[in-house]
């Protein structure tokens, strides 16, 4: 895929959707594997369990959780959990979402669209699937734009 | 949790307990076929010699929403090499949801000779038992198939219509919320699929994951069941049951809890389920 002028996500997930897009399913299978093997839950000292409800992605099955917090200069990581042990896609989301978007603007991470889940995934996940991942993106775009708010 | 054979379900030879299935990994009248709604389950770990069959790949009509047809069915049964006289065992991941949809597209096809994993990945997991990323081939396999059989454990809407009309049983088996009507999809993402939400007017409520025990993804006993579908939502196993969801993958698990384990002889899934009644013009609809 040839990268446009102005790409749709910031760069470092534009990057890795570049890469997916040249694979075929069974490489972008693999490499999904091996990205969700680099998972690391939640540190102790963001959350422990029981993890508080409001951190729970709604319609994820495989129980995900986000937390986001402020680095020094202000702009937001990203930390989660996943409490299935099955749930691979989940813990692949994770890590995508934040190897490509802590540290970045948050005005770029709220414009990403949840669409972005089929673009990782390929458009055969079922709809509860697809469901569950586009929630962990819609709680991290909505992270970035409460951030976009002013402080009171 | 108790032996699969102290249970009390109606035919408990089409469960098959974890350690039937560790006894017979090198059987070569058993196919182990594992269903997942995650694509990447399989591939990251598998039962030693279990094939994949996915449910938007290998069990849907690629165009039309349907099944597959007779041909295809038979070229998958030679691709995971298997005769009409193999025992296949199903089993997967979220308690055998899609292991019992790919069961149920099966026996439209008449390959009775099945089975599920008691548990599934789950309980295999749990059990500390192998799982292995090597892919295995098959030699392929001569495969004739009947045409598909509808008629018998699916229901279509016209057919619903009527069941409705006669006031007869329904199980939805989605989420509270889902048959509440409250949710119909996700904040930020309005096209879940339905127009409407709420539910098919009678259908009484009974998720389908009530039917396991969530600690190792077991069955319920029978006993444990009938509490559930009987005592608490009033079916009998004489009843004419239509069960459904959103897509008719969720509700394949409760037909199979119905008619394998209650002995319920006439229960079908109507799979174009919510995605076709909450889009439907003009039919009733109750939140």
């Amino acid at each position: 895929m040839s990268r446009n002028v102005d790409t749709r996500y910031p760069e470092k997930l534009q990057d890795l959707l570049d890469t997916l897009s040249l694979m075929d399913r069974t490489g972008r299978i693999q490499l999904l594997i091996d990205i969700a093997e680099r998972f690391e839950s939640v540190p102790s000292d963001v959350a422990e369990r029981p993890f508080a409800e409001e951190h729970q992605v709604p319609a994820c099955e495989s129980e995900a959780y986000v937390w986001v917090r402020r680095l020094e200069d202000g702009r937001p990581k990203f930390y989660f959990a996943v409490e299935n042990p099955q749930g691979i896609s989940a813990k692949a989301m994770a890590v995508i979402l934040d190897d490509s978007l802590s540290g970045r603007d948050p005005k770029e991470i709220a414009g990403v669209s949840s669409d972005v889940v089929y673009e990782v995934f390929g458009r055969e996940l079922s709809m509860g699937k697809s469901m569950g991942l586009m929630g962990m993106v819609s709680m991290v775009t909505h992270s970035a734009k409460k951030l976009l708010e002013p402080r009171s | 949790m108790s032996r699969i054979e102290g249970r009390g379900y109606s035919r408990p030879e089409t469960l098959v307990s974890t350690e039937w299935v560790a006894e017979h990994l090198a059987d070569p009248n058993v196919r182990l076929v594992e269903s997942n709604e995650d694509p990447l389950v399989y591939p990251s770990g598998h039962i030693p010699g279990a094939v994949e069959v996915d449910w938007t790949r290998d069990l849907n009509d690629q165009i039309r929403r349907d099944y597959l047809d007779r041909e295809g069915f038979e070229a998958l049964a030679r691709r995971i090499g298997i005769t009409s006289e193999t025992t296949v065992v199903f089993y997967g991941d979220k308690n055998n949801w899609w292991a019992c949809y790919a069961y149920w597209v099966f026996h439209l096809f008449g390959h009775t000779n099945a089975r599920i994993m008691d548990g599934g990945r789950l309980k295999w997991h749990q059990e500390g038992r192998e799982l292995v990323r090597d892919i295995p081939t098959y030699s392929a396999t001569e495969y004739s198939a009947p045409n598909r059989e509808d008629g018998e454990i699916r229901a279509f809407r016209d057919e619903v219509l009527t069941h409705v009309d006669k006031g007869l049983p329904l199980i939805d088996v989605r989420s509270p919320e889902e048959y509440s009507g409250e949710r119909l999809h996700m904040p930020d993402y309005p096209n879940e699929g339905s127009l409407r939400g709420g539910h098919i007017p009678g259908a009484a409520s009974v998720p389908w994951a009530r039917a396991v025990n969530p600690t190792d993804g077991t069955f319920k006993t029978a006993d444990e069941l009938r509490e559930i579908y009987e005592q608490e939502k009033g079916l009998k196993p004489g009843d004419d049951v239509v069960v459904y969801c959103r897509i008719g993958e969720r509700s394949s698990h409760t037909w199979f809890v119905l008619t394998r384990l209650l002995g319920y002889d006439k229960v079908r899934n109507y799979d174009g389920s919510w995605t076709e009644w909450g889009n439907l013009v003009g039919v009733p609809i109750e939140k």
